[in-house]
């Protein structure tokens, strides 16, 4: 095969896919370069950030943006700027997590559920049916009630809000796949179902996993910039996105805009990159859409 | 025909009852307690007995079995019970905000399907070109941007550079259109935005399906003008994914406008769900539930008999 | 024949003089008699002002809510009430007058003559007795929620139409104070005779101002009663609570003139950008609040079982700089111990000082927090979670200070903010380790205020969880001496034990009561209090 990885030499051939990606869908790539910043962000963000983002400073609420505080400060005299990088963190934690979690468990019920089909589907089918029938963020409101806020419990309420939408979208590729010769066959050699699933199913889903995988990301920023907005998500002094706007933010908005302004233009390039790559990702993945 | 009609409908009902149980014991999980709220929450001198007098009163002593059946058969009556917190009848509490929401649903659909379907068709014609390109970017950034905050800073905005504020306690249209407007004009556009994008995505895809379709392809060959062709065969038959995309969108904003509602101060059923949820208002909170359940699931139920109209094969699968 | 005038010069002059002093006359009279007037109550106009909340019930005796009062207390009198000038003298309000027995365990008092209901009928001393009957022993099915409070009453006779006797098991000390709160609602006999639950969602009283109407999540309406006791009152034409729940479009409302008032209270920062907007327009009153942030420890729960671990806690806590600091941002201020400061039971600063975590040395306090918490064995950096409700103002703002301070002595402390219904099932539940606690009552006394600090299996309202004898009996005698320094000696013993001894609960701050409200808004005095407003009898509008 052309462009081998064998030995250190950089091979141009590895990387050419790529190389095409970046030339096809300039935008696409502009989003991943975002979410890669974003990622550096928030892994680094006690060397990047200039200042402590929990650290109260009552001399020095409400400051505009200056040479100190390059986005102002807010109502208990905490950098915004500071809290803005260390809530990439948040967002990306969050983001990730439920993301991952969601879909993937999601997808492999959805896979499981076209593979055996019958009154296992069928069942699924109805109790997804339900659950889908609600707006996510009334899903989400609810499990919140249920288990408490925290992290690590938002982490849990968006994935399992999340949950059915990945199934739904997995299960309705897997179908197509089922009625593939080569699942036939494998059924005919005797395969077992699981090596089946895993061998022939999953990786013909992968490619609508990966895409889904991407919207969810946005779509859990938003989750847990609502929630938190609503005092359902993070819990002061954390700094997370949408906590920032909740409260004083929003009181004060135009004694401080700044404090509304910059977590949510946050938000919005996060979830922007997110959807952009998500979408050149999809029109990569998708042949019918080739010119 | 009749039967795919009387099949989907009746589909319908086991559907909801399972909803139904499905509310019912998630909400009696969910740790808090009415009764404690209302009594208890800075008074410092309310007594267990007090507390359990209450308790017997809204009939949360008895056991769940009791509870269930008793909400059950109401249902079957059509009565939705009575709201906990306040004791006024559910489907009134749920109505007052109905108009509210509905209204601004409206207004919001009308809104987007107005910039959707022009914005989107322009994509598709023009694809790849920059009137794409920007159709796109904009498109993809009404997704991103959280509608609430979209809601702040026009709120921040027309303080600012007008010194105008929106009326802030809603009246109905009939009483005074101006003020009712005036009022919804603004949650419409934060709202309204992030919808037509979704529209127009799916306007703009499906567009692009209809357009690659060997008919279309014929009749552009054959000379026809693009207009025509898009008014006469295209945009009809790509117009079944928009309607579905737009049916979802409009049942989701009765009920999912919660923190949009909050931003603007909207008695709506978004800002309900939360004070019920809040609240423990067990049976404010089934209604609530059901009211959406029923509404998605009618919308859903709705545009499969479009499809079924439209496209008879569907009917006989 | 021409008109003949004869010119007579002095009389013209005498004219024009009569003239120059008549319009002399007329212009100060313009000036002035407005000016003078200004200072008469003016009859007439629509006050709108802004509720927060909405009333869960008509009924007063069943909710502990300021968002029942502020809509519905205007169209209710009570028997006596608090007098919203002269905080907290108690004045005539049904009862015109009273006496009370040499032992102080009966009661008497005068009911007016010629009281009318909205419906017309007359209130008599049965209205009275059925309405005190209904709190102190509610019949079945009817919620009383501060029943408690009156189980010292032992009977109560209505001699005669316009004669109310209250009959008590002891000599109940303050027990003008406990009649007078603002809950207290006089009902119709007759209707309750009918329906003891009708007034959870009627109203129907003898107030300055009769219903008409309420819009869920609107407003809610009421217009003058032409037969209000008072004569000449109220000077209103009537009154449209607007039900306004986010602050930003409270403050929207305020700023644009659509409410002249809201009677909770703004935070300093809210108080400034009205200033700053309105200008003269606007006059801002403040007072102290009786409301109150406490931090609850559960000593069921290591280590918090261990007393050097509260008192650690609590001298962390800089409460003289927090003052400085947080009322800047919010409604918090005046430093106390267990009564409101400047109210009769009061500490006095001198000692004050001297209970732990009063102290104005700071420093020194937090070494011998840190000196404590060594003892103890609690490690450098131990981890705990303080529970909060989710509301920004002011215990956010106070959970915060409290997180910011215990950092400062080596803890790791976590912030979860709850929404109402989980905190508060968490903290009756008994399941958390420190949770920030408030109280919030219409008069400062200690038997409403130390009430909840008594035992957990005597207080329903203790969430420490905690069994202290002493501080039992000590709740006891000072509910049972009606001397006043006796009272006071019992009272300053409870304190101590309270937060300096035991510190099982700690009082952070107490509340500071802001109110910026238009000046066409006259006759308003702001008390420390939300409960006691508004008294819209008493207010009236200038031209405008």
């Amino acid at each position: 095969m052309p462009g081998s990885t064998r030995g250190w030499r950089i091979n141009r051939g590895r990387f050419r896919p790529w190389l095409r990606f970046l030339r096809r869908y300039p935008l696409g790539a502009g989003g991943a370069a975002v979410v890669v910043v974003m990622v550096l962000a928030g892994l680094a963000a006690e060397w990047v950030a200039p200042g402590d983002p929990v650290a109260a400073n009552f001399g020095a609420m409400f400051n505009a943006p200056n040479r100190a505080h390059w986005f102002g400060t807010d109502a208990f005299g905490r950098d915004v700027l500071s809290r803005i990088i260390f809530g990439a963190r948040t967002a990306l934690v969050i983001g990730f997590g439920s993301s991952l979690l969601g879909a993937t468990i999601g997808g492999a019920i959805g896979v499981a559920s076209a593979y055996f089909g019958g009154i296992t589907d069928l069942l699924v089918q109805r109790l997804v049916d339900i659950v889908i029938s609600f707006p996510i963020i009334v899903v989400a409101m609810a499990i919140v009630a249920i288990i408490g806020v925290g992290t690590d419990k938002l982490v849990v309420a968006i994935a399992l809000s999340f949950l059915p939408r990945a199934e739904r979208v997995v299960r309705s590729s897997a179908l197509s796949v089922r009625e593939m010769a080569y699942v036939e066959a494998a059924r005919a050699l005797g395969c077992s179902h699981g090596r089946i699933i895993r061998r022939h199913m999953a990786p013909n889903v992968l490619a609508p996993y990966l895409v889904m995988l991407t919207s969810f990301l946005g779509q859990a920023i938003l989750l847990e910039a609502s929630l938190s907005f609503l005092g359902l998500g993070i819990s002061e002094p954390t700094p997370a996105w949408g906590l920032m706007l909740r409260g004083a933010a929003v009181d004060f908005v135009q004694r401080a805009p700044w404090m509304a302004i910059f977590p949510g233009l946050a938000i919005s390039i996060a979830v922007l990159a997110f959807n952009v790559f998500g979408d050149a990702l999809r029109d990569a993945f998708d042949p019918r859409l080739r010119t | 025909m009749t039967r795919y009609i009387i099949t989907r409908f009746l589909l319908m009902v086991p559907t909801l009852l399972a909803v139904g149980v499905l509310i019912f014991v998630l909400v009696r999980v969910v740790p808090g307690d009415i009764v404690a709220l209302r009594l208890v929450l800075g008074g410092s001198f309310v007594t267990p007995q007090v507390i359990e007098a209450e308790r017997a009163r809204l009939g949360l002593n008895k056991s769940m079995w009791a509870q269930f059946s008793e909400w059950m058969t109401g249902m079957l009556r059509l009565d939705l019970g009575r709201s906990m917190w306040s004791g006024e009848p559910v489907a009134s509490e749920i109505g007052l905000r109905l108009q509210l929401s509905l209204e601004l649903a409206v207004i919001a659909t009308a809104i987007a399907t107005a910039i959707a379907i022009p914005m989107g068709t322009l994509a598709a014609v023009y694809r790849g070109r920059w009137v794409d390109q920007v159709i796109q970017v904009i498109s993809v950034a009404g997704l991103s941007v959280p509608s609430f905050w979209l809601g702040i800073l026009m709120i921040l905005f027309l303080l600012s550079v007008f010194n105008y504020l929106p009326p802030l306690v809603f009246t109905p249209l009939w009483q005074d259109p101006k003020a009712n407007l005036a009022q919804l004009i603004w949650p419409a556009l934060a709202v309204g935005y992030r919808y037509s994008a979704v529209a127009t995505r799916m306007t703009r895809s499906a567009l692009l399906e209809v357009l690659r379709e060997d008919y279309v392809r014929t009749a552009s060959a054959k000379g026809l003008a693009t207009g025509i062709i898009l008014r006469k065969h295209a945009l009809p038959n790509a117009l079944m994914p928009v309607v579905t995309v737009i049916g979802l969108e409009f049942a989701f904003l009765i009920g999912g406008l919660v923190v949009t509602e909050q931003v603007f101060n909207l008695n709506g059923i978004g800002k309900l769900i939360v004070d019920a949820i809040a609240q423990r208002d067990y049976t404010l909170i089934q209604g609530l539930m059901l009211l959406v359940a029923v509404g998605y699931i009618l919308v859903n139920f709705l545009v499969d008999l479009l499809y079924a109209w439209i496209d008879p094969r569907v009917a006989y699968q | 024949m021409s008109t003949f005038r004869p010119s007579h010069a002095p009389r013209k002059w005498m004219r024009a003089g009569a003239i120059l002093l008549l319009v002399g006359l007329l212009v100060v009279g313009t000036l002035v008699v407005p000016g003078a007037a200004q200072q008469q109550p003016r009859r007439g106009g629509t006050l709108n002002y802004v509720v927060t909340a909405e009333p869960p019930s008509f009924d007063g005796h069943r909710e502990t809510t300021f968002a029942l009062l502020h809509p519905i207390k205007p169209h209710y009198n009570l028997l006596v009430k608090f007098d919203t000038r002269n905080f907290p003298k108690v004045v005539p309000d049904l009862a015109e007058s009273w006496t009370v027995s040499r032992d102080g365990m009966t009661w008497t008092f005068k009911i007016r003559q010629g009281v009318k209901f909205h419906d017309g009928s007359t209130l008599t001393s049965r209205d009275i007795k059925a309405t005190f009957d209904r709190i102190t022993f509610p019949p079945e099915g009817v919620v009383s929620v501060r029943q408690a409070v009156y189980q010292g009453v032992k009977a109560i006779d209505a001699p005669d139409p316009q004669t109310v006797v209250f009959r008590l098991k002891w000599a109940v000390p303050s027990f003008l104070e406990k009649l007078a709160s603002p809950f207290n609602w006089v009902y119709k006999a007759e209707i309750l005779a009918r329906d003891q639950r009708w007034y959870e969602r009627n109203v129907m009283g003898t107030g300055p101002f009769r219903f008409v109407e309420y819009t869920r999540g609107a407003r809610w309406v009421g217009r003058r009663f032409d037969d209000y006791f008072e004569r000449g009152k109220p000077y209103l034409d009537g009154y449209n609570a607007l039900f306004i729940r986010t602050r930003s479009a409270m403050m929207a409302a305020l700023r644009s003139g659509q409410a002249l008032i809201e009677f909770r209270g703004v935070s300093p920062e809210e108080r400034d950008e009205l200033t700053r907007a309105l200008g003269d327009r606007i006059q801002v009153q403040e007072a102290p609040w009786s409301c109150n942030l406490i931090i609850s420890f559960n000593t069921k729960k290591k280590p918090f079982d261990d007393v050097r671990v509260r008192r650690a806690l609590t001298l962390a806590l800089d409460r003289w700089g927090g003052s400085r600091a947080l009322s800047q941002i919010a409604f918090v201020g005046p430093v106390g111990g267990i009564m409101r400061p400047g109210s009769e039971f009061a500490i006095s600063d001198a000692d004050l000082v001297k209970l732990a975590g009063y102290g104005r040395d700071i420093q020194q306090a937090r070494t011998q927090a840190r000196g404590l918490l060594r003892e103890a064995g609690v490690p450098e950096g131990f981890r705990f979670v303080l529970h909060n409700r989710d509301v920004s103002m002011p215990y956010e703002h106070v959970g915060i200070f409290a997180l910011d301070q215990w950092r400062q002595i080596g803890l790791n402390v976590a912030h979860v903010q709850a929404e109402t219904a989980k905190y508060l099932a968490d903290l009756r539940a008994g399941t958390y380790d420190a949770a920030v606690d408030f109280a919030c009552d219409y008069v400062d006394d200690p038997d409403i205020q130390l009430a909840k600090f008594v035992s957990s299996d005597v207080s329903p309202v203790n969430y420490g969880g905690y069994i202290d004898r002493q501080l039992d009996l000590m709740y006891f005698q000072q509910s049972r001496t009606a001397d006043k320094a006796a009272r006071l000696r019992v009272v300053r013993q409870f304190e101590k034990r309270l937060l300096n001894d035991q510190a099982y609960a700690i009082y952070v701050l107490w509340w500071q009561r802001i109110i910026p409200h238009w000046r066409k808004l006259q006759g308003y005095k702001t008390t420390t209090n939300h409960y006691v407003e508004p008294d819209l009898a008493e207010y009236w509008l200038t031209e405008d």
